[in-house]
Formats: structure tokens, sequence, C-alpha cells
């Protein structure tokens, strides 16, 4: 294998990850990821596109989804159309197959990254559906009897939060991680990131009442990273000194999205 | 070892499969672990372990797995680096397979592990005689030769060694160990049974033999026809008995609660609780503490709404049959139990009864009563799927 990923200058990638993802790319098997909302499941798609110079394909599922959308899609309205206006030559089929993202990287001509995006919002039975193609990387139009074989196997990153069980065949097929919540260091390091010019103690200030904020166990949504992001972002565009952090909690709504986490962390003061 | 390390895991309750397996050993032979016991704990990890509630486990298991091999002593050193680069390189695995090991994965009855594990152990014999191991194929494996350890490659030997033990024996996952793991999902499926559809909504859905139909009326002037899409017409009421003697079934109680409560393709949905025998409230909460009247809960069902009863339908004659005989000494239910039972069954006819006791304990005055009235079938998956079948 040629190719490393170690994470880009926008998305810092903890050890662990990036081996997981080298492992994934070697043994050319999906990557299952799973984690807390706001850990940067679907950013990690695109960091290894970026890092490794593929192309990103995305399928963003929907409880609509089915597992043939991702193939191709025959698009019969339109050739009745062209048949009764007479646009085109309705005679070759070919013309109306639409590849879908799994279909598109299969035939593209050079590797990609394909991000199947929230696999548990589509139906129990979507992952099965999924499974021989994901396994052969190849499939065939029934229409046209053409058969699509990936040229190269495409690197292919599921994110799943965990609203529905995945079948355990599926599993089986991937390799698997759980993105953990970053710890404080890795914290201050995606913060640098994304916020270079801030004053060190001001963020080692908000990284404390972060996660203090995230160990309260009466809220029911607890920050995650992107609000920490923002949080700060606020706090620096406010031109807030050090001082009033220490006092109080300012822009607490950037943080708590719930009316009812907002009212119970003002009355525990 | 790497079997011993595979058997370990699996008697430790991890549901590693031997295609899982066999991906680990492909990974080694490419190299992906590198020599360093760090990566290949997060190596096993992604290919062996797919579920977070089995992390934990994972690393409770890796710790006491290499706890006691004799590389953790730091005045080994020597002796470590040999060790583990035998052990992480692959080709020795193969050979150290004993009568007993072979034994126990044929007692698995997998002959086709087995044969994919001869077929291997062939292949690596023909590449090891011709000279050129698969180190050096790429440049991915950082060995040398005949396992000799080229210098200038370091290795995160015994370093790699302990900070492997010290991430497992943290245990972060810990909290997220649930020791019930939820497999919902067989229930899910079977509750999927549960539905009528029918076409309601906006038109919106191509109806192919409409438009074929219009079209053909039209003379061939094409015509397209929409209509709406099937919804699911299912509503389900869901009741548990909870506390007293239904506190052993209460995993698998909880397992239906959830997977009603994931499933999406009911129109509508509410779960109650109650103790023993319903009467004129019933609880939100397990704790029985918040509560709704059972007339009002009754009042806003119809017919086409389903109910899955869960309990075990076992007490004392008067908690049924008696006014003021709830088991709550402090609670006089002016009504008997079986007067709400009989409301509730008017109210929607289809209910279905699933008993946690196996059916030949069926025999109490108070369960044959109410099988009389609903239908009653044991709380295990074919249960399920026969009630269901029943009240769909």
């Amino acid at each position: 294998m040629t190719q490393q990923f170690d994470g880009t200058s926008s998305y810092i990638s903890s050890t662990e990850l990036s081996e997981v993802v080298n492992v994934a790319l070697a043994l050319e098997k999906p990557l299952l990821v799973r984690g807390e909302p706001g850990t940067g499941k679907t950013l990690l798609a695109h960091a290894v596109a970026d890092s490794l110079g593929m192309p990103l394909i995305r399928w963003h599922v929907k409880s609509t989804t089915d597992a043939d959308d991702g193939l191709y899609h025959y698009d019969t309205v339109q050739r009745l159309n062209d048949s009764r206006f007479g646009d085109g030559d309705v005679s070759d089929i070919e013309r109306y197959i639409e590849l879908g993202p799994l279909g598109r990287a299969f035939d593209a001509d050079e590797r990609c990254v394909v991000l199947i995006d929230e696999i548990d919002k589509a139906d129990l039975e979507f992952p099965n559906d999924l499974l021989h193609e994901l396994d052969a990387m190849r499939f065939v139009i029934d229409e046209t009897g053409r058969e699509i074989v990936a040229k190269h196997r495409p690197f292919v990153l599921i994110t799943s939060n965990a609203e529905k069980e995945l079948p355990d065949a599926f599993l089986r097929r991937c390799i698997f991680h759980y993105i953990d919540f970053p710890s404080p260091e890795l914290m201050r390091r995606i913060v640098s990131v994304h916020h270079p010019d801030v004053d060190d103690k001001l963020v080692e200030r908000c990284l404390e009442k972060f996660y203090w904020l995230r160990q309260q166990p009466q809220l029911r949504k607890h920050p995650s990273t992107s609000e920490l992001i923002d949080w700060i972002g606020a706090l620096v565009r406010s031109g807030l000194d050090i001082d009033r952090l220490n006092r109080d909690f300012p822009f607490l709504g950037v943080l708590l999205k719930k009316e009812k986490d907002l009212s119970t962390l003002r009355r525990s003061g | 070892m790497f079997v011993e390390f595979y058997f370990h895991l699996r008697k430790r309750g991890i549901p590693a499969s031997p295609t899982e397996f066999l991906t680990l050993i492909e990974a080694l032979e490419k190299g992906l672990a590198a020599a360093s016991l760090t990566r290949f704990y997060t190596l096993a990890r992604s290919i062996l372990v797919k579920r977070v509630e089995h992390f934990d486990l994972y690393d409770a298991a890796f710790a006491e797995f290499f706890k006691d091999r004799p590389f953790t002593h730091p005045n080994e050193r020597a002796q470590i680096t040999d060790e583990l680069l035998d052990w992480l390189q692959e080709a020795r695995f193969l050979r150290e397979l004993t009568e007993e090991q072979i034994a126990h994965l044929e007692s698995l009855d997998l002959d086709e592990l087995r044969r994919q594990f001869e077929e291997r152990l062939a292949e690596q014999d023909e590449r090891h005689d011709g000279g050129s191991h698969w180190i050096g194929t790429g440049g991915t494996s950082p060995f040398g030769h005949s396992g000799k350890h080229p210098s200038g490659v370091r290795i995160g030997g015994p370093g790699g060694n302990r900070t492997a033990m010290q991430i497992a024996q943290k245990r972060r996952f810990k909290n997220l160990r649930t020791d019930q793991v939820l497999d919902t999902r067989q229930i899910a499926v079977a509750l999927r049974k549960l539905r009528r559809l029918t076409r309601d909504g906006r038109a919106e859905e191509l109806d192919l033999d409409g438009t074929i139909d219009a079209t053909a009326r039209n003379a061939g002037d094409i015509e397209i026809v929409f209509r709406a899409p099937r919804e699911n017409q299912v509503k389900l009421l869901l009741l548990a008995d909870v506390g007293g003697s239904m506190t052993p079934h209460s995993e698998r109680t909880s397992k239906l609660f959830s997977a009603a409560h994931k499933a999406h393709h009911f129109k509508k949905f509410e779960a109650y609780y109650f103790h023993n025998c319903p009467y004129e409230t019933l609880y939100t909460d397990m704790a029985r503490r918040k509560g709704k009247p059972t007339r009002e809960v009754l009042a806003n069902l119809d017919k086409s709404w389903r109910c899955i009863v869960v309990g075990d339908a076992a007490m004392a004659p008067p908690e049924l049959m008696q006014a003021g005989g709830s088991i709550n000494y402090f609670h006089f239910n002016e009504d008997a139990g079986i007067t709400w039972l009989r409301r509730l069954k008017d109210a929607v006819p289809r209910t279905a009864w699933l008993n946690p006791d196996r059916p030949r304990w069926w025999g109490s005055y108070t369960t044959k009563i109410i099988g009389d009235l609903f239908p009653m079938f044991p709380l295990t998956i074919d249960g399920i799927e026969e009630a269901i079948d029943e009240i769909r």
C-alpha cells in the first residue's frame, strides 16, 4: 500500500482513527464509523478524499432510500416523454440509465471515496440489500444487461448513529471504528486548527468549562465539538476578556440547544 | 497464539466470526500491525469487534490475555522483542497450530475454516521455499528476511506493548457497556409484519398500470397517472406488567419495548406500564409514578389500533376478580381488574397477550381466565410472530 492517511491540516485525526482508516484502505473493506453526533464522522470522508487526492462521492441515506438507488436509476418517465414528443433515440435504453453514487464509483477511472452517510436512517433491510454489491463490487443493469465492475475498489465509508441495529452479516464485512469523544489534548489541537490566533489561556479556560458542562448528568443534549468551536468563535468576536469567562457562562445558548437544558443549568447556578 | 487469542475473545463473549478472524490474518499478512502491540490492539478491534457495547469486553479480554505473557516483564526485554516479533510475524502462527487446536476448530463444525487454513498453509510454504518471503512486497512490512529484525527499523515492541496494555487497562469504553446487549433486530423484524398498507395522502407515486390503462383509453396519447404511496395504518398500544414476578423477565420486556419504540413504521405508538393487572391508571414510567387515566387512554383508541399486553398473568385471584383487590394496599380499585381488561378488549378487539413464562406454567387460575379473554402467546420470537399473525 502506498497511500497512508494521517488527517489533514483542517481535520485532526487521532492515531487510532488513522490506523483504522489505513487498515480499511489496505484490506479494501468498507469502514463503518459510529460515534456521538459532532465527532466528525461525515467530515472524515472529506478528509480522506482530500489527503489522498481521491474524488469523493456522497450518498446521503434517508428513510425512503433503497439499496438500488445507489447503483442506478432507470428514468422511464423521461423515456416515455421522449417517445411521446420525439426527442432523441428512445431505442437506446442506455441513455436513460443514470448511475447512482456506488455505480459512479465503480465506473470511475480512479479510486474514489464513497460516503454512505447515516445508513441507519434507511429501512431495516437496506444494509442486507447492499451486501453483495459491497462484497463483489459489481452489479448488472437489468435493463441493458451491461455489467458494471469496479475498476478500482472504492474506499467505502459508512456512518451510523446507531438508531437501528445493523444486521450481523453486514457488520462482519466491515471494519469498525467508534469515534470516541476527543480528549482535552486532542481537542486543543482541533481548536487551534479552527482558531489559530486565540490566546492559549482563554482556550484553556473554555475547555475546562466545556468539559465540565459535558459532565453534567442532568443535561439532555450534551454539547459537541462543533458547538465548542462556534462558542469560542462567538467569544472571540465579542472581544470578551477572560475575567468575565471566569465569573459566568456567556453565550450559553451556543452550547446548549434545548430550552430545558438552559433553564436547568441556570437554576443550578 | 493468534488462534488462542481468537478463542480467548470468543470465550469472553465477543461474537467474532471465523470470517472476521481470517480477515485479521489477512491484515497481519499485509503487515498492518507493524510489530507493535498497540497497533495490533487497534487492528484486531476494528476487525473483530463490531459493537461499541463490546469494546469494554475486548479491553478486559485483551488485558487479561497479555497480562501473563512473559514479555510484559521489563527485565526480559531482549526476549520481548524476539517473542513479540515472532508473534506478530504471521508466518509462525500457522505452525503453532497443535492437534488440539485443530480439533477445537473442528468441533466448531467449521470445515470451511479449516480448508482455508490448509490452503493458506500450503500457499505460505511455497512462498517461503521460493525464498521470496512475503516480507518485502510493496515495502509495507517492517520485517526483514527469515524473521530476523533488521537493524535500522525501530520496533515499537516493548514500548508499544505497554502502551496497548495501558490503553486496554484504562477501559475507556466502560460506560458504553450494556451488559444486556440489545439485540432488538429480530424483534424489530417481527414487528414489521404488523402493518396494513393503504393509499392515503398526496399522489406522488407513478401508477404504472393506471398510466398504461389511461394511455390505451386515450388511443396511445400518453397520460401519466399518479397515486398516493402506500402507508402503514396500524397503530400499536403496548402495555407491560412491571415489578414483582415480572422482574426476572424485565430484560426481554425492555427489548420488546425498545424495538417497538425504534420501529418507525407505526402510524401511532403508545406504551404504558402497570403492576400485575391494569386498573383505572396506566403509567408512563416503569417506576409507576406518572400516570394517565385508563379511561382517557381507552377513549382515544379505535378499531384501527392493535394492542399487545406483556405480563405473566399470574396473580392472587382477588387482584383480578374483586373490587379493591389491587396488590397495592393503599390503592382501592373500584372496578375489578377483569372489568378493566374487558373494557380494553371492547376498545381494541385485536389484542394479544404475551406471557414470558413458559406455556407449561400457564396453569394458574388468573392465567386461565385471562387466556380465555385474550389469545396468549409465549414471549419469544416465535410467540411474537404468532401474536402478530393473530392481531394483524
